[in-house]
């Protein structure tokens, strides 16, 4: 063999390892792709032919088998509502701190590896000490308010996490011009940062709404209710949630085979809320972004 | 502003100080249920009882006291509902008056006796011996190899079971979605055009967005019967089955670390392996690959965090018996699953509700170091 085939055939075999290697990769990718239509698909199948008007208004009857699950959408309303009213303002303030006022000093490094690891904490964990300090110390009782608290944590460090990156992708010469033309620093974070971060920030912010209304284990020892006849008055009450319905109605309920139909639904509405969210989030971003384009 | 900054700090702080508060009160509780003595014989030499020993006698698995460093005499298990077998109720009095005397009397009639009953039935002139109510140990819960906080008389709380099968769950989720997380992220940064990459991203961040407690209904109602039916097992709620479904939720987590590693790369360290010519598969694993190693393995101890901390898909699909596991395909329970499952019916307060909140700061413990261990692995590459 002459030294011009033996390249040539090294050349064979390396494109040949290519072909096969992208190959896999390519199969194994697409493979992610087949399993989240299939769960997406045999959820949204089962789950259809349960769905009706009745359904989304009604509330539980025969002990879970029939009915509806309006008052577990209006439970994880209050809480997605209660929870982004707590975590929301903090959060955001927390962001803009971290990113524009704070030196790269020890408290700045020591408040981020905090942040990092409250990310990483279980949202069992979230639930136990809700109970104890909401539920227990504070002696708010299993109400609303010690839910919303609970996942208002849980939350803080992705909303904290978005700002700081939203904020950290607004060049540094925006902030100098500003501040050239005799802005204060405050001015300028209100009047030129924080218009241009906003939609990376909105984004992030409705990520998190989804987040926080599939949550199960942080709720069901601080606000979640297995049934309850009347919708909650007050942020002192009990209140069902949907994740929490779901839960029960297919692991312990009075007939788990008889509520499988009941289960299939809260699955296909909770689904739906994540579905929205995600669709709504990246409509946003594109949308946003060909406006900055064409200005 | 600075203290909304310190809010995720203060809560961290919290979150620590309650989850210690409330799990050291377990190793200050009796290790026999509270408000009731067990008692023995005045000639009985066994004085102590662990809780594992007392459980094995009140199952009847210990039946005579030689087995304890004892006398040569047959265990006579007394509950204190046993007692109208022993006396009718006028001996025992209308107001039950009588039952303190009548219980001292058995116990010092009976020499292979052992007696459980309530605290204020215990008479003020006792003639048997009261077994000392010694606190739960530590060793006992961290080096315990069974779970059953409700056997009465003496709960039994050990760590071993719980832990392993939360390892062997997590584990085995990440043995089987790492090769898929790595593919896929290298088909992301590497390979994949970008009409591709806009097509794959948003389905990976919708993977990442759906609830737990819906991967474990799927888990339940499709991969659960898939693997009784696939693998002919008696049951399909086993470890494998929660690391199936982990496996598919750790996936997300893997996927966006190990792509945004590998992006990291410097474009002229790729274009000069290209240039001696390479292929673009030799520079993936020859330079892509050994470049974002550090970010690799920060995706797959991230991955391991979210699987050892996941609860509701875990609770749903794994059998939840609080046995150390033999295989993989028994039914198992992992500590975030045991939180869960028990809190609502421990009573706030009790050891049961103690020694869940010590499996939440164990929990916590475990999680802080994987975090601490990501920070570490990520800030070593920045040499």
């Amino acid at each position: 063999m002459s030294p011009v085939e033996k390249l040539g055939n090294m050349d064979k075999r390396k494109r040949w390892s290519q072909k096969v290697a992208f190959g896999f990769f390519t199969s194994l990718s697409y493979l992610v792709v087949v399993i989240l239509f299939v769960i997406l698909g045999f959820i949204i199948i089962k789950g259809a032919s349960v769905i009706s008007w009745d359904f989304l208004s009604k509330s539980p009857e025969e002990g879970m088998t029939s009915g509806g699950i309006f008052p577990a959408i209006v439970g994880t309303l209050y809480l997605v509502l209660g929870s982004s009213l707590i975590s929301f303002p903090i959060g955001i303030m927390s962001g803009i701190y971290m990113n524009e006022y704070a030196t790269n000093g020890k408290i700045t490094r020591f408040i981020r590896i905090m942040t990092n690891n409250l990310s990483g904490v279980p949202s069992v964990v979230f639930g136990l000490f809700g109970m104890a300090l909401f539920v227990n110390t504070l002696g708010f009782g299993d109400s609303i308010i010690a839910g919303s608290l609970t996942l208002a944590l849980l939350s803080l460090p992705l909303v904290i996490r978005t700002t700081e990156e939203s904020l950290k992708s607004i060049d540094d010469s925006f902030r100098h011009g500003s501040l050239a033309l005799g802005a204060t620093k405050l001015q300028t974070i209100r009047k030129v940062v924080m218009p241009m971060a906003f939609p990376n920030i909105i984004t992030g912010l409705i990520l998190s709404i989804g987040r926080v209304s599939g949550e199960t284990a942080p709720i069901l020892f601080t606000v979640a209710a297995y049934f309850l006849p009347q919708l909650p008055g007050s942020i002192f009450d009990q209140c069902m949630a949907l994740p929490y319905h779901l839960y029960v109605i297919s692991t312990s309920g009075t007939d788990v085979e008889a509520s499988r139909g009941m289960a299939y639904g809260t699955a296909l509405v909770l689904i739906a809320i994540v579905l929205v969210v995600n669709l709504l989030a990246n409509a946003l971003r594109s949308y946003f972004a060909k406006k900055v384009k064409m200005n | 502003m600075l203290i909304s900054g310190s809010v995720s700090s203060l809560a961290i702080l919290l979150i620590v100080v309650f989850l210690f508060k409330e799990a050291s009160g377990l190793f200050n509780s009796p290790a026999i249920e509270e408000g009731y003595v067990l008692a023995v014989n005045d000639t009985n030499p066994v004085k102590h009882l662990s809780p594992e020993k007392t459980k094995e006698i009140f199952d009847s698995e210990i039946t005579n006291w030689k087995e304890l460093g004892g006398n040569d005499e047959e265990i006579l298990v007394f509950r204190f509902s046993d007692l109208t077998n022993f006396y009718t109720e006028e001996e025992l009095g209308a107001e039950f008056e009588f039952v303190p005397s009548k219980i001292n009397e058995l116990v010092q009639k009976e020499g292979g006796i052992v007696a459980f009953f309530p605290e204020m039935y215990l008479d003020k002139d006792f003639k048997g011996t009261v077994i000392s109510k010694d606190p739960i140990k530590p060793s006992e819960f961290f080096g315990g190899t069974q779970w059953y906080p409700t056997a009465t008389p003496a709960p039994i709380f050990g760590l071993i079971p719980l832990l392993l099968g939360t390892l062997l769950v997590s584990v085995g989720a990440i043995a089987l979605s790492l090769p898929f997380g790595i593919a896929v992220s290298i088909y992301l940064a590497e390979i994949a055009n970008f009409k591709t990459r806009q097509f794959l991203k948003p389905i990976i961040e919708l993977l990442a967005g759906i609830p737990s407690v819906v991967y474990g209904f799927f888990g339940l109602v499709v991969i659960v019967p898939l693997i009784q039916k696939g693998l002919n097992l008696p049951v399909g709620e086993t470890a494998f089955a929660g690391s199936v479904v982990l496996a598919i939720m750790a996936l997300p987590t893997i996927i966006t670390v190990a792509e945004d590693a590998m992006r990291t790369t410097p474009r002229a360290m790729k274009e000069a392996s290209l240039a001696l010519g390479a292929t673009q598969w030799q520079t993936i694993y020859k330079v892509v690959i050994p470049y974002s190693s550090s970010g690799i393995t920060s995706a797959v101890v991230l991955g391991i965090g979210r699987a050892i901390g996941e609860t509701m898909a875990v609770l749903m699909v794994t059998g939840n018996a609080a046995i150390i596991p033999t295989s993989f395909f028994e039914p198992v329970r992992t500590i975030p699953a045991t939180i869960a499952a028990e809190l609502g019916e421990a009573p706030a307060g009790g050891a049961h509700y103690e020694s869940l909140f010590l499996l939440g700061a164990v929990l916590f413990l475990i999680t802080l170091v994987l975090s601490i261990a990501v920070e570490y692995i990520s800030s070593k590459k920045k040499i």
